[in-house]
């Protein structure tokens, strides 16, 4: 057991995805995938121990030695993430039962969590390889069953918005296939340690700068940084409620982890700073951050404003790994784990107003949050967090990304992190307006507070906001034993 | 001159590559969109599939008297990114027949005009 | 389509034929070219012939679409399964070696079993994606 940790967390849920697919309507497919969600939260925990403890797990697929077979290869980084998304998924699931109930005919319940099952896999599988091939087939399997669940989404523009996606992720993932080729053309290798001691040979020739291009754009297409941006915000507004939730705090998160496992694993360090990659991730940071702030502050739907701040927070995280300092990745990193848990919380509430009354736009909500009281708490402190007020999460990793600036002498970017917070507090009052100070209409009057199984879940990202705004010693201890792992250099 | 027939895999990769990922750009229609995609998809598969050869070498099945083989791994490779492909252009024709069932239409500026976007 | 007897009968005869191409495809696969994808693949579209000659109800008698879909998991879980197996009989994942007694059975049946699953999967799902195109706008 202890042995195959590391691959039980990936052949469970693809085991159980084909067994949900058969099962009768009901609730039984839930039940196996909450089963599968929780089971794997606790195998993700068990590894991460062990890896903080006994250092790297190496696992030899089919008994082949690396470089020749497939390896997973967990150190902390790997295990953080598989974590995050693991753990996610384990609270999303109980969120899930009534939300999937009301939003997706009953006949494609079971194939609905087979799909999620299926996309939980890719995702864990994209976090523990350690080959970059086998890497691909996993995003793809993430990929192509996201797109199917985001096409489940009650409206129309579900269909256009996931089309959109396919046509977008399909071309980023065909990138990081030329980009992967043609390493392997030059090096012959596709292990990523292995490709770590080949590269540093070979690291001048065009062939590895071409193919270090098309890997880091096509990972910037599936990561959503700006400008390549254009499917999320209509991927998220469309989807599923559930979906939303868990693509917003999973998807992003494990295609940043590809670029910083790619950016200082497998290249070698100071390739990134040789090259304009740096600059540019630092640039489009700051593109991303002021420019998808300010158009979320001008949408009125709640869904797709937020989608536009995920936008901008991602522009945080590219602008901790444009530093390329221990500091910066640190900060990516500790961001990358928070805003899973800000995101995760908000669309989680604003699923829970969607469940009540079907819509939410602006006009919609208005004087929502006094009949739905606990929800709208969620909102103000998931909003609170993502401003980055004191003693919630978001605070902790606004601040360490303003250190990693300050200790670069970036000026502009601190100034562009602290302008973002501000742009932040208009977009959030400008939900929380509406929920709490527009009067209440007359077709909200009867609506009441969401049921307990969607709050539940809801509060316990909220709490762990709180929490780890308080106590940040687990996450930034996380963030810079990764950090360190990942062999970045302290400037 | 070398230069270009010594690469003639490469230029044609490239050009297909080229002329996919244009025809996923230009057109307006969601299936000629599929398509180019399909044509940009197999541009790299026959880049990897060129790469493998070897000078000399023989089909990579082990047979008496042949010490040179042509490299078989990009082969594997390739054998898994089409079934990948295959899914995916699957997947986006289902999606291009429910978005007509729901439009009425396949051309993305009507769509556009029908949802107000743009 | 009922009275185009040459497309009918040629259809008749080929259809077999390609059925057992497409076993040998699967079973040979050790030796030679093939495998489970290929063999999958060429079963499948033996039916795809027989819906386009004979009609798709004609077809969807022989494989509904609530078979085609327990098949589809069951390739899948065909090929986990073995995973799993060698496993429980203190291998790694897939190592096909613990499976039989020599180095050389193991792996011989490991891959066998393994591509069978993969052969039965791309099957189903072939006949799933065709159905459920050819299937659409039927009354």
């Amino acid at each position: 057991m202890q042995d195959h940790l590391s691959l039980l967390l990936v052949v469970i849920p693809l085991v159980a995805a084909p067994v949900a697919a058969v099962l009768p309507q009901g609730r039984l497919p839930w039940f196996v995938a909450l089963m599968v969600t929780s089971a794997c939260a606790t195998l993700a925990g068990m590894q991460l121990w062990a890896v903080v403890h006994d250092g790297v797990i190496s696992y030899e697929l089919g008994g082949w030695a690396p470089p020749w077979g497939i390896e997973y290869r967990i150190d902390v980084v790997n295990a953080f993430v598989a974590l995050i998304v693991s753990g996610i998924a384990a609270i999303t699931l109980p969120y899930a039962l009534l939300s999937v109930e009301k939003e997706i005919p009953d006949h494609q319940i079971p194939l609905f969590y087979s799909a999620f099952l299926l996309c939980f896999a890719g995702l864990l599988g994209i976090t523990q390889t350690g080959d970059i091939f086998n890497l691909f087939v996993f995003l793809e399997i993430s990929s192509l069953s996201s797109y199917a669940l985001i096409s489940l989404g009650r409206r129309r523009q579900a269909l256009t918005s996931a089309y959109q996606y396919l046509i977008m992720g399909t071309l980023g993932a065909t990138f990081f296939l030329i980009g992967v080729g043609l390493i392997y053309a030059q090096t012959g290798t596709l292990n990523m340690m292995d490709l770590a001691e080949r590269l540093p040979g070979v690291s001048g020739l065009k062939t590895i700068h071409t193919g270090f291009a098309f890997i880091m754009i096509g990972f910037a297409l599936k990561l959503a940084l700006f400008p390549l941006h254009l499917w999320l915000p209509n991927a998220y507004t469309y989807a599923p409620s559930v979906i939303t939730v868990f693509l917003a705090s999973t998807a992003t998160k494990v295609a940043l982890y590809v670029m910083v496992r790619i950016l200082f694993t497998v290249f070698p360090n100071g390739f990134v700073t040789a090259t304009p990659a740096a600059d540019l991730f630092v640039l489009s940071g700051i593109a991303g951050i002021l420019s998808a702030s300010v158009y979320a502050i001008y949408q009125v739907d709640v869904k797709r404003l937020l989608a536009y701040s995920s936008v901008a927070q991602i522009g945080y995280m590219a602008l901790g790994i444009g530093f390329a300092s221990a500091m910066g990745v640190t900060a990516a990193i500790i961001h990358l784990f928070n805003h899973a848990l800000m995101k995760g919380a908000l669309f989680m509430a604003v699923g829970a107003i969607i469940y009540r009354i079907g819509a939410c736009r602006m006009e919609n909500i208005e004087g929502l949050g006094r009949q739905m009281p606990w929800t709208f708490g969620a909102i103000v402190i998931g909003g609170l967090s993502l401003i980055g007020v004191p003693g919630t999460a978001g605070f902790i990793s606004k601040w360490y990304l303003v250190l990693a600036a300050l200790e670069q002498q970036a000026w502009i970017s601190v100034v562009v992190i602290l302008t973002g917070s501000l742009l932040a507090m208009v977009y959030m009052g400008k939900v929380i307006e509406a929920l709490y100070f527009k009067p209440v209409t007359e077709t909200n009057i009867v609506v009441k507070e969401a049921p307990m199984l969607l709050l539940t879940p809801t509060w316990i990202l909220v709490i762990a906001n709180i929490y780890f705004g308080l106590d940040a010693e687990f996450t930034v201890g996380v963030a810079e034993h990764a950090a360190r792992a990942l062999g970045v250099v302290a400037k | 001159m070398d230069f270009i027939i010594g690469h003639y895999n490469y230029w044609i990769a490239i050009f297909l590559m080229m002329a996919g990922f244009y025809t996923v750009i230009s057109r307006g229609n969601l299936v000629k969109k599929i398509i180019g995609l399909n044509i940009f998809q197999v541009s790299v598969f026959l880049l990897y599939i060129s790469m493998s050869t070897v000078k000399g070498g023989a089909p990579p099945i082990i047979t008496k008297g042949i010490e040179i083989y042509s490299n078989p791994l990009p082969h594997v490779l390739i054998l898994t990114a089409i079934v990948v492909g295959v899914a995916t252009t699957a997947l986006g024709l289902a999606l291009v027949v429910r978005i007509k069932e729901a439009y009425g239409t396949i051309e993305e500026d009507e769509i556009h005009r029908q949802d107000h976007s743009l | 389509m009922t009275h185009n007897l040459i497309l009918r009968l040629v259809s008749k005869t080929v259809i077999p034929l390609i059925i057992v191409f497409a076993l040998y495809v699967q079973f040979h696969g050790d030796f030679g070219p093939g495998g489970g994808f290929q063999a999958g693949v060429i079963l499948g579209s033996s039916i795809i012939l027989y819906a386009l000659v004979f009609g798709l109800d004609a077809a969807e008698k022989v494989f509904p679409s609530t078979i085609l879909r327990l098949l589809a998991s069951l390739g899948v879980l065909l090929y986990a399964g073995v995973g799993v197996v060698t496993l429980y009989l203190d291998g790694n994942y897939l190592e096909y070696t613990v499976l039989a007694d020599t180095q050389i059975a193991g792996q011989h049946l490991g891959i066998l079993l393994v591509e069978l699953g993969v052969g039965i999967a791309v099957f189903a799902v072939m006949l799933i994606i065709f159905f459920a195109f050819a299937g659409r706008g039927r009354p």
